[in-house]
This record gives C-alpha cells, sequence and structure tokens, in this order.
C-alpha cells in the first residue's frame, strides 16, 4: 500500500497548489474555477484513500457520489453569478494587462 | 499488470501536474479554463484507468469506468457553463502587447461590463 501512500500525498501537495488561485485568484470566477478543480482532485483522493483503508468497495461510492455533488455545485454558483450581478465582488474591473 | 498500472497512474498524475501549473501561470481567466477543463479530465480519466487495470474485473471497476463516463461528460460541461457566465458578466480576455492589437476592434467605452 505504499505506493498509494504516496499517490495521495501528491494529489494533496498539487490542491495546496491549487489553493494558490483559490485565494489569491483576481475575481470570483478564478476562485470557482480553482474551487471547482480541487474538487475533482478529491474526487481520485477518495478512490485512493480507499486504498489507504482497504475498503475501495466503500470509497468508490463517495468518490462516484462526490463527482455528482461537485459537477452540481459548480453549474449552480456560475448559473447564480450570471444572473445575480450584485452578488459579484465590490469594485470589479474588467481585467487589463495580465498578471 | 502492477506495472501497466503504474505506468498508467503515472501519466495521470503528470496531466493533474500540468493542470495546477497551467492554473498557477496562465495570464487570464479563459487560459486558466482552457488548462483545467482539459488536461484535468484527460489526467483523471488515466488516474482511474489505471486503478481499474489494478482492481480487475470486478464491481469496483465497473464504478470506476463510471466515474470516467462522468467526469468526461460534466467536467467540460461545467467549465463551459462557468465561461458563459463569465462570458456574460463581462470579463475580458487579458489585453497584450502585440502589434496586432491595433487591427482588434476598440473596447466598448464602459469598460466591457454589459
Amino acid at each position: 500500500m505504499n505506493e498509494f501512500t504516496g499517490a495521495a500525498g501528491f494529489l494533496i501537495v498539487l490542491m495546496f497548489g491549487l489553493c494558490y488561485r483559490l485565494i489569491l485568484g483576481p475575481r470570483v470566477y478564478n476562485r470557482l474555477l480553482a474551487a471547482g478543480a480541487i474538487g475533482t482532485f478529491a474526487i481520485a483522493l477518495l478512490a485512493l484513500m480507499g486504498y489507504l483503508f482497504e475498503r475501495p468497495d466503500m470509497f468508490v461510492d463517495l468518490a462516484l457520489t462526490y463527482a455528482l455533488l461537485n459537477f452540481i455545485g459548480t453549474v449552480a454558483v456560475a448559473k447564480y453569478l450570471e444572473n445575480h450581478p450584485e452578488e459579484r465582488e465590490p469594485g470589479e474591473q474588467p481585467e487589463g494587462i495580465a498578471e | 499488470m502492477n506495472t501497466i498500472s503504474f505506468i498508467v497512474m503515472s501519466f495521470g498524475f503528470f496531466f493533474l501536474l500540468v493542470t495546477v501549473i497551467g492554473l498557477i501561470r496562465l495570464p487570464g481567466f479563459f487560459t486558466r479554463v482552457h488548462a483545467v477543463s482539459k488536461s484535468e479530465t484527460l489526467g483523471l480519466a488515466l488516474v482511474f484507468a489505471g486503478l481499474m487495470l489494478h482492481e480487475g474485473m470486478t464491481l469496483v471497476s465497473m464504478k470506476y469506468a463510471l466515474i470516467i463516463l462522468f467526469v468526461a461528460l460534466a467536467n467540460p460541461v461545467g467549465a463551459h457553463v462557468l465561461t458563459r457566465a463569465a462570458v456574460r458578466t463581462g470579463i475580458m480576455p487579458p489585453r497584450t502587447r502585440r502589434p496586432s492589437d491595433a487591427l482588434a476592434p476598440p473596447q466598448t467605452s464602459d469598460g466591457g461590463i454589459r
């Protein structure tokens, strides 16, 4: 089970890398994109955790449910922001020069 | 069998690493969506394909195939919905400093907010 520990640790490191864009992302859409990416990484992390706990038959159901909820959450927040422009971040300016 | 699954999962983790690098380094929202929606789908599909090769023909393996199928459908759709919301609320791609920008149509006077 050693290789699954390494793979899960690598995924957690990658998710911390995504937290850079989640925290510093210039606008709410970048943050939402990073949050969706973290949720997608968490699907793979759940499937790997099944082998760490030696119960992959249970954790695959959790991963499948998490995939469904992650997609629904991203679409719901995106549609809400599309229809409610007053809920966006205050003081938004259109993006200018990159960085 | 185990070596093949290790190789396939390594390719999957490589594409997930490409996703993270693209999300951190690329300029502008739309290029980041491009990085996430494609390489993340392929990386996750390869990781679960490696797990399927490790598992063999079991019920768990069929559920992994179901996860691959759902993510391959849902991830591009989610990226498209997010990008459409961003376009309709007026996010512009970042301006570049290339000379061909002189040929581009001028920006709207209200800064692109529609």
